[in-house]
């Protein structure tokens, strides 16, 4: 029996990650809640005294007379975000579960080599990553050329500031977040079970979805909270591929920081998003410790 | 019945799809290394090679300094988030259940599940409420509490992994604990230690929009530096600097996938 840390000792063991992560994480996580019931200050920051116009002001606008009317605005701006997400990530499983699948089957090796290939872009600097973008997509960019001298077009295409140039930057940026958990898990599937069932006469779609799916799918969970959770928060690609026309919730978010000064808003919209992402984890949670249940 | 063949390694399509799905991993990279090293001012009209633009951005005083304030920020978070986290590591994957635990776990996870514009704020109204004005301290900090838990994933995984009989027997033949950690333990963990640390240096490295809220004036990281340059337009000493922080990440996570192979062989 191999011999366990004492509990004090491995308490203390943490300590120093624990005690980091509460005072410069934690603690200001909570700042920012009570930040969101407070005033803002003209010159940034926020001021006495309590109240909750802040998140009143996510779903009401002020008419003239101060009377609240129903506004639309920022829940527009989080829909969209929440739609660009979901477009993200089923974009990314379209693309990811072949590849992850293919990566599975290679030779030990050559599996090790791809693997590499992948998480390399993952830990490029995303800001380069979406400017290359840029470079594709602006009127006078490659593809605008490309399209240009083969003459499928006259005119250069408009493709920055879209919202698919932000889909697009959003895909790219996470397509190793979806690959790489789906692969674990495929990794791990033994290849006689499929040898079996194709044994026993099970036509190709009747061993992806009773054998390769079920295995694959902790992997895609994984996946999907990876991929979904960076996009609807996601700044840059919005910024930098949009325009900063197309607001979604993390651009909205750092304008209230920097241009709008409006502490308190901003804290709001922070904690709106934060309540949301919780929500999902738990949901996905729920749904991991009753797989019976279908959604 | 006739059926068709079907071999579950063999499937063409698949193949293609992941070349293309590859292709447009890479492109866009190898689009900004290209144009990076076009003499033309004109960024995206070909006049031929040339390494002006590095030259140029070399030159340029305040990216130098962005470069710099990027490497001491690094160099800082990364050894203090990988001290923190081997001991953390140690006590999730070998102590007893110890009261809080699961809370500490998902704690210490917090970085990765919030999403970054949330701590972006939440710190930056922080180091406003505490009045703390430290310049690239202030950034240091950030990026410390972020690295912990990349910093601790290879180094969790490798214990989970290792097989725990090499401790018992260091244990049965009278090693004391102290003896276990340092000549069993900690060896057969370095080379995870040193992935979680390359990790961690790519991480700090990488961010952009942590330190974009929390940096103050003259404490900007090469990225955040960068982005303002971009802001301005599609010019070629941005694409040479990029090339130069693309090439910095690229050589750091290949160098760290070698050393841990190489050392795991030895181990």
């Amino acid at each position: 029996m191999a011999v366990a840390l004492k509990r004090d000792r491995a308490l203390l063991l943490a300590a120093p990650a624990l005690i980091t992560i509460v005072v410069f994480m934690l603690l200001p996580m909570a700042i920012a809640l009570v930040y969101s019931f407070l005033s803002p200050s003209p010159y940034g920051g926020v001021q006495q005294p309590f109240t909750p116009a802040s998140w009143v002001r996510f779903f009401y606008d002020r008419d003239l007379d101060e009377t609240l009317i129903f506004d639309t605005t920022y829940l527009q701006i989080f829909s969209r975000s929440i739609i660009l997400a979901v477009l993200t990530t089923i974009g990314c499983f379209l693309i990811g579960l072949p590849l992850a699948w293919y990566m599975a089957t290679r030779p030990p090796k050559m599996r090790s080599i791809l693997v590499l290939f992948v998480t390399i872009p993952f830990w490029t600097n995303l800001l380069i990553r979406t400017y290359c973008w840029v470079l594709l997509l602006r009127d006078q960019g490659l593809v605008n050329q490309a399209l240009q001298a083969i003459g499928l077009i006259k005119q250069p295409i408009t493709f920055l500031y879209t919202d698919g140039a932000i889909l697009l930057g959003l895909i790219y940026s996470s397509l190793p977040f979806m690959v790489l958990p789906i692969y674990g898990a495929l990794e791990k599937v033994d290849p006689r079970l499929i040898e079996a069932a194709y044994d026993l006469y099970a036509d190709r779609w009747a061993i992806m979805r009773k054998i390769v799916w079920p295995l694959a799918k902790p992997g895609v969970a994984a996946g999907t909270l990876l991929v979904f959770v960076p996009a609807l928060g996601a700044f840059l690609q919005p910024d930098i591929l949009g325009g900063g026309k197309k607001l979604m919730i993390g651009s909205l978010i750092q304008q209230q920081f920097t241009t709008s000064r409006d502490w308190s808003f901003g804290a709001a919209l922070s904690m709106i998003l934060m309540i949301f992402v919780l929500g999902a984890l738990m949901w996905s949670a729920w749904r991991r410790r009753h797989p019976g249940v279908s959604v | 019945m006739k059926r068709r063949g079907f071999d579950w390694r063999r499937m063409p399509e698949y193949r293609l799809l992941s070349i293309a799905a590859l292709i447009f991993l890479y492109a866009p990279l190898v689009v900004l290394v290209v144009l990076a090293f076009n003499s033309n001012r004109v960024a995206l009209i070909w006049g031929g090679f040339s390494t002006q633009w590095f030259v140029k951005a070399f030159g340029n005083e305040d990216l130098r300094r962005a470069a710099m304030n990027s490497i001491i920020v690094a160099a800082v978070a990364t050894p203090v988030s990988t001290l923190f986290s081997i001991p953390a590591a140690l006590a999730f994957e070998r102590g007893t259940f110890f009261p809080g635990r699961s809370t500490g776990e998902a704690l210490v996870a917090m970085p990765l599940i919030a999403p970054e514009i949330v701590t972006a704020i939440a710190t930056l109204i922080f180091f406003e409420a505490i009045g703390l004005h430290a310049g690239l301290g202030n950034v240091i900090v950030a990026h410390i509490v972020f690295c912990i838990p990349f910093a601790m994933l290879p180094i969790r995984a490798r214990l989970r992994d290792m097989p725990r009989v090499i401790e018992d027997a260091a244990r049965d033949l009278y090693a004391d604990k102290w003896q276990v950690f340092y000549r069993v333990t900690l060896p057969l963990l370095a080379p995870a230690i040193v992935a979680g640390a390359t990790l961690a240096f790519v991480v700090s490295l990488d961010d952009f929009l942590i330190t974009l809220m929390v940096a103050q004036a003259g404490s900007t990281t090469l990225p955040v530096y960068l982005y303002g340059m971009l802001r301005l337009g599609v010019t070629p000493e941005a694409n040479a600097a990029a090339t130069i922080l693309l090439v910095v990440s690229v050589a750091a996570v290949v160098l760290s996938t070698m050393l841990a192979r190489a050392r795991a062989v030895k181990a």
